[in-house]
């Protein structure tokens, strides 16, 4: 369990984090979500124990970071930005010197030492200088490092920044696997990787929390939820039929590819006559969709205090 | 395994995958032979002991110590290793502990690798073991002080080079602190007792002190403080940091 409780960094007269309460239970990946330069990191490194807060405090499974530093610490996994790691040992030194660190007798940091090998696919790159690696299995080093103690509680800054796809997947299949019974806290500034991997979403911008919520309630808070979108190539849907559906508030058509997107009142549902309509009319439709709501949309919402792009 | 000696065996490993290792330890033994010959008239001196070759060790540490000692911390806040380390279950105390142990171990291997010149006077006459020891002893408690300083100053900046300078002028005004001239100088500007203070400061007076194989207890205390207290001053300097 993660816990912040009016987490305050100040640098100067610049509020890096503002007072951040939130909250994270066993079994939850939480998204740390906001543009660059919102406090994430800073948040971060507060609860790693790096920096101190100014005001305020944080807990680790119950450690409170300023009172039992050691114990919040054994209980954190923790990735910082970047995946930093001492690049002039091989990847085996600097895991083997992380088993000592923390701590591990013999039998069990070896079996750990194994363990967090294979599940990373690192066997081959062992004895290599971590210098001359690519940046995907430097992250995969530093994730390795962060969860070589089986900790209850894992923090990643940014963990899929700067991988390819198939990287990003990787790393997001093993985030998903290891979610189950611990405590996950990500940061991204990626709206895609809030969808893949979290289940709940905290906002911050300017150091300031401005929603916490599940995806699915951040999607409801979109103009297009609840919204449907239809291609009809080549046949003059009339927009004015299904303006004069009760249910639908506007109607809007992407003048690049033609998409007419369907707005409905607020609390109405509108998939069905809107689908009823178009059969009546004998229209040919070559997909409909009924649309989620836009995450992009909803953050830029959140965090630049301005309606989202019409 | 404590996280001290953890820290102390991957600070050695990263000194001996780098070249900075090597580079020291050939340097070392090459200025510490020729220095011990051609300026302290080893030969000339017809005395079988060490003291032109202890006599040079100040000097070589003034250049030397503050290269190794100047990557400890700057390298670390640099690279953003520190956030990993600091997030790992120790304390900064043992961090600090951990670097200094490996770098004095370091310095304690070249003091070692001079054994051949312990040889050759043993050879060319009959030494006083026991001043030549006494002398290893001083030596090494001297670059445990200035390492002290070195460590301490590298956690002020991320800079390598601003540490080493700040590091090579605070060990050589330490070194200069008690010599004469320095003393004649400060004589009429300085209150007396301050001037004795400051020459009891002096890393040479109680270098030499031990050097002469006279072991006395405030020698070696004020080496053990000095590292004490400059290791202490590091510590403090690294948890201000923590705080923005």
């Amino acid at each position: 369990m993660i816990e912040t409780e009016q987490l305050t960094c100040r640098y100067g007269a610049l509020t890096a984090v503002d007072a951040l309460s939130f909250r994270a239970e066993p079994g939850q990946v939480l998204g740390l979500l906001g543009p660059n330069g919102a406090g994430k990191s800073t948040a971060m490194r507060m609860i790693a124990g790096f920096l101190a807060p100014t005001a305020g405090t944080a807990r680790v499974c119950g450690h409170d970071v300023r009172k039992e530093p050691l114990k919040a610490k054994r209980a954190l996994g923790y990735l910082p930005e970047g995946a930093p790691s001492y690049g002039e040992l091989t990847v085996r030194e600097f895991l083997t010197f992380v088993v000592r660190m923390r701590g591990l007798r013999a039998d069990r940091g070896f079996q750990r030492f194994e363990a967090v090998v294979s599940r990373l696919q690192l066997e081959e790159v062992l004895d290599i200088g971590i210098d001359t690696l690519s940046k995907g299995l430097r992250r995969r080093v530093g994730l390795a490092q962060a969860i070589l103690h089986d900790p209850p509680v894992l923090m990643l800054d940014e963990p899929t920044d700067g991988l390819d796809p198939n990287q990003k997947h990787t790393v997001r299949q093993l985030i998903d696997a290891m979610a189950r019974e611990r405590t996950i806290l990500i940061s991204t500034h990626l709206l895609e990787e809030v969808h893949a991997l979290c289940n709940r979403v905290v906002i911050i911008s300017n150091g300031r929390l401005l929603a916490d919520a599940t995806p699915a309630e951040l999607e409801g808070r979109s103009r297009y939820h609840g919204a449907v979108s239809f291609s009809a190539p080549g046949s003059g849907v009339s927009q004015e039929m299904l303006g004069r559906l009760p249910q639908v508030a506007s109607i809007e058509v992407d003048p690049l590819d033609g998409r007419i997107t369907v707005f409905p009142r607020s609390g109405e549902r509108i998939l069905e006559p809107v689908e009823t309509l178009l059969r009546q009319q004998g229209l040919e439709v070559s997909e409909i969709q009924l649309e989620r709501g836009r995450l992009d949309e909803v953050f830029r919402q959140i965090t630049t205090g301005t309606e989202g792009g019409a | 395994m404590s996280p001290i000696s953890a820290v102390t065996r991957r600070e050695l490993r990263s000194f001996f995958v780098t070249p900075v290792a090597y580079v020291f330890l050939v340097i070392f033994l090459v200025l510490a032979g020729i220095l011990t010959f051609y300026a302290g008239d080893f030969y000339d001196r017809g005395q079988a002991d060490l003291q032109p070759f202890f006599a040079m060790h100040p000097w070589l540490y003034l250049l030397l110590v503050p290269a190794v000692s100047m990557r400890m911390w700057a390298e670390e806040i640099k690279g953003g290793t520190l956030e990993l380390l600091l997030s790992l279950p120790l304390t900064l105390a043992q961090a600090m502990l951990g670097k200094f142990l490996a770098a004095w171990l370091f310095i304690g291997m070249a003091l070692l690798l001079t054994f051949p010149i312990w040889i050759t006077v043993n050879y060319l006459g009959s030494p006083d073991n026991g001043v030549i020891l006494a002398g290893y002893l001083g030596s090494w408690l001297m670059a445990g002080a200035f390492l002290a300083i070195g460590a301490c100053l590298s956690a002020v900046t991320q800079s390598q080079v601003v540490a080493f300078i700040l590091t090579m002028v605070v060990c050589f005004l330490l070194i200069l602190a008690g010599q004469p001239q320095v003393m004649d100088f400060l004589q009429g500007s300085l209150p007396r007792r301050l001037l004795n203070g400051l020459a009891h400061l002096s890393m040479l007076r109680h270098f030499e002190a031990i050097a002469r194989g006279v072991l006395d207890l405030r020698d070696l205390l004020y080496f053990v403080l000095s590292i004490a207290a400059w290791l202490a001053a590091g510590v403090l300097v690294l948890d201000l940091k923590r705080t923005p």
